[in-house]
């Protein structure tokens, strides 16, 4: 089984700050890491070729120096990786960001699984897997969080939902996001650490994947970020005063009255 | 202190530091109170290919060499002696299979170790055999292409987990010291089974139990080296493994001072963090001299061996009784630091000081390796004259 794994370098977010005067985030000095949800698409793949066997490619858009989440990932022990850079990619947002990866992948011939992480941990818009698959015809399933049976030309998952899971089968080729339960990712490995030491990193710009300016970056994209800013905090504030039990009780009070706790009888 | 390592053996530390702070540290508290055999963190282990340090390339491991295996017990140390216990076990159960195997052993159960497939263990050490370990019981005799074994290992760490154990057995007991034969011996071997676990002080991750041989028959061509060579195989490996030890008391009072040295900013006495009066910074300094005393000398011990040294016991003898004896006052000098909080178990370094313990007698006491030192030096004085 052909995998292609789509990952991404985020900005390490546990560590990120913001700017008080422009509330973007200061980017100096923070480290950039594989975007954890990433992390578990990686394990995903990495288990599967485990069962099924076959080849795993990780595919990332980004700076040149986002080669060192290809570095990252060949530490883990996949097969190959391709890096995506053009500066004519620069402010596309997920659905130019698509167009690259799509073509990309189809440029990697008979992949017959996609994996994304369910989202990236600094635009939370969990777009890009879906928009993947539309792309490129196909069927998709989005928080898997486990497989049941998985076959050279089938897949069943489990798609995580918020009361329980459904239990999907679908066709290969197909496209999966994943959600955490999918797995602990592994650590790195001595020899995947050496390998990606001496890895060279392929990489491709928008002429190699037959793309036209106009369909990537910021001028193939339909939305652009326009400000940044801090939600100003809004709603009644009370402040309570008294012993620490009289305290509490008016707490309890509060969320009675509001109806966000009930109280049993 | 900058040790020159080269890129390979960073890679080595940096690496298992990582396990150790994301798997091993977390854990460790809960391990030690159920007495709890870390499999997820052994698989761990081995995904990462730490299993493969010592095993010659040829057989798809590393090639790495004593400094190799010294680093990552030292990292996996500094979060829980327990688990390193578990993980270095694996590697003196190898080391017979290494140094003596043939070709045929060796491309059987390398490659099974070096994935970490199957642990391995080693045994000699019986009921009433342990530093004289010349008086084993346990027999193994010949019947047409098998060897017959019976007989009881006591004490033996990753019994019942390993698949694959080297045993020591007496082959013929009119030799003496050369009647021990050393032989490979698989878990569902007929005949052979698992005895009484353990309740331990200390290393409470680690498995330690008894082997039973109860007419085990083996293939004849599991011997290691040839019939009469179990105690050269036994001693030959616990050279090797033996800095391994030091390794492991250096890396455990390390971990020892950074919780101490920790605390001591923190802890008020007086109006004034603790660290800022002299008899505790003292302490602390005696500490980090001493680790650091013990971690020059482990390594330049390791480097020695992987030289190609001939003759080393008495060199790895010297680099396992003082990081050992080193790593039992550090500990012991971590809890005082730490005071009332250093004797809770809700603070790390009472099970520090519990687990330095069993350092200063597994692989050897520190009485024998001081045995071993003397007898030593009597020879080299004895050549001088």
């Amino acid at each position: 089984m052909k995998i292609a794994v789509c990952i991404k370098q985020v900005p390490d977010t546990a560590n990120v700050k913001l700017d008080p005067e422009t509330h973007t985030l200061k980017r100096e000095g923070v480290e950039s890491i594989v975007n954890p949800f990433d992390l578990f698409a990686l394990e995903a793949a990495l288990r599967i070729k485990e069962a099924a066997g076959g080849e795993i490619v990780a595919v990332t858009m980004g700076p040149p120096q986002a080669e060192t989440v290809i570095k990252d990932a060949i530490g883990f022990g996949v097969d190959e990786g391709l890096l995506l850079s053009d500066r004519a990619f620069a402010g596309a947002d997920t659905w130019a960001t698509t167009a690259v990866l799509a073509k990309a992948i189809e440029g990697l011939g008979d992949v017959d699984l996609v994996i994304c992480g369910k989202q990236a941990v600094d635009g939370d818009t969990a777009q890009v897997g879906p928009g993947i698959a539309q792309r490129l015809g196909l069927p998709h399933v989005a928080f898997v969080k486990g497989f049941r049976e998985i076959e050279n030309k089938r897949l069943v998952v489990e798609r995580q939902m918020d009361d329980g899971y459904d239990v999907v089968e679908l066709p290969l080729p197909a496209l999966i996001t994943v959600v955490r339960e999918v797995g602990e990712p592994r650590p790195p490995s001595l020899k995947g650490k050496m390998r990606a030491k001496k890895y060279t990193v392929p990489m491709q710009g928008a002429a190699d994947l037959g793309l036209d300016a106009s369909q990537v970056g910021l001028a193939g994209s339909f939305t652009q970020v326009v400000k940044v800013f801090a939600p100003s905090h809004s709603g009644e504030r009370r402040r309570l005063e008294g012993s620490d039990e009289q305290m509490g009780a008016q707490v309890i009070d509060a969320l009675v009255d509001n109806q966000v706790i009930m109280l049993g009888s | 202190m900058d040790y020159f390592f080269t890129e390979e053996q960073e890679m080595i530390r940096d690496l298992c530091r990582q396990i150790a702070e994301e798997r091993i540290k977390p854990v460790r508290a809960e391990l030690d109170e159920k007495e709890e055999f870390p499999r997820e963190i052994m698989k761990a282990l081995a995904q990462a290919d730490l299993f493969q340090i010592i095993i010659p390339e040829e057989y798809g491991g590393l090639g790495g060499g004593c400094l190799e295996n010294c680093i990552a017990v030292e990292e996996l140390s500094r979060a829980c002696c327990g688990v390193s216990t578990s993980y270095a076990a694996s590697f003196l159960g190898a080391y017979p299979m290494l140094l003596f195997g043939n070709e045929a052993q060796k491309e059987k159960y390398l490659p099974l170790i070096g994935s970490g497939e199957k642990l391995c263990a080693f045994a000699l050490t019986e009921s009433a055999s342990g530093s004289d370990a010349g008086s084993i019981q346990t027999e193994a005799k010949k019947d047409g292409d098998s060897y017959v074994l019976n007989g009881s290992k006591q004490w033996i760490t990753n019994g019942g987990e390993a698949g694959v154990y080297t045993v020591i057995a007496i082959t013929d007991r009119t030799k003496g010291a050369r009647g021990a034969t050393a032989f490979i011996v698989e878990a569902d071997d007929p005949g052979f089974s698992i005895g009484k676990k353990e309740v331990k002080m200390g290393i409470r991750a680690s498995a330690t139990s008894e082997l039973i041989f109860k007419d085990c028959r083996i293939p004849a061509d599991r011997v290691l080296g040839k019939e009469g060579l179990g105690f050269v195989v036994a001693m030959r490996t616990f050279d090797k493994s033996r800095p391994g030890v030091g390794a492991q008391a250096v890396g455990v009072a390390q971990g020892a001072l950074d919780e101490a040295a920790a605390f001591a900013r923190v802890r008020k006495q007086f109006g004034k963090p603790i660290i800022t009066f002299q008899a505790v910074a003292h302490m602390l300094a005696d500490m980090a001299v001493d680790i650091e005393a013990g971690r020059a000398l482990v390594y330049a011990a390791a480097r020695y061996i992987d030289s190609g040294a001939k003759d080393f016991s008495k060199v790895s003898a010297i680099a396992k009784v003082f990081p050992t004896d080193m790593a039992m006052r550090v500990t012991t000098n971590a809890v005082q630091v730490l005071g009332g909080h250093g004797y809770m178990r809700e603070y790390p370094v009472e099970k520090m000081m519990r687990d330095a313990k069993i350092l200063q007698i597994y692989e050897g006491t520190n009485q024998i390796q001081r045995n071993v030192i003397g007898q030593e030096l009597n020879k080299e004085y004895g050549r001088k004259k």
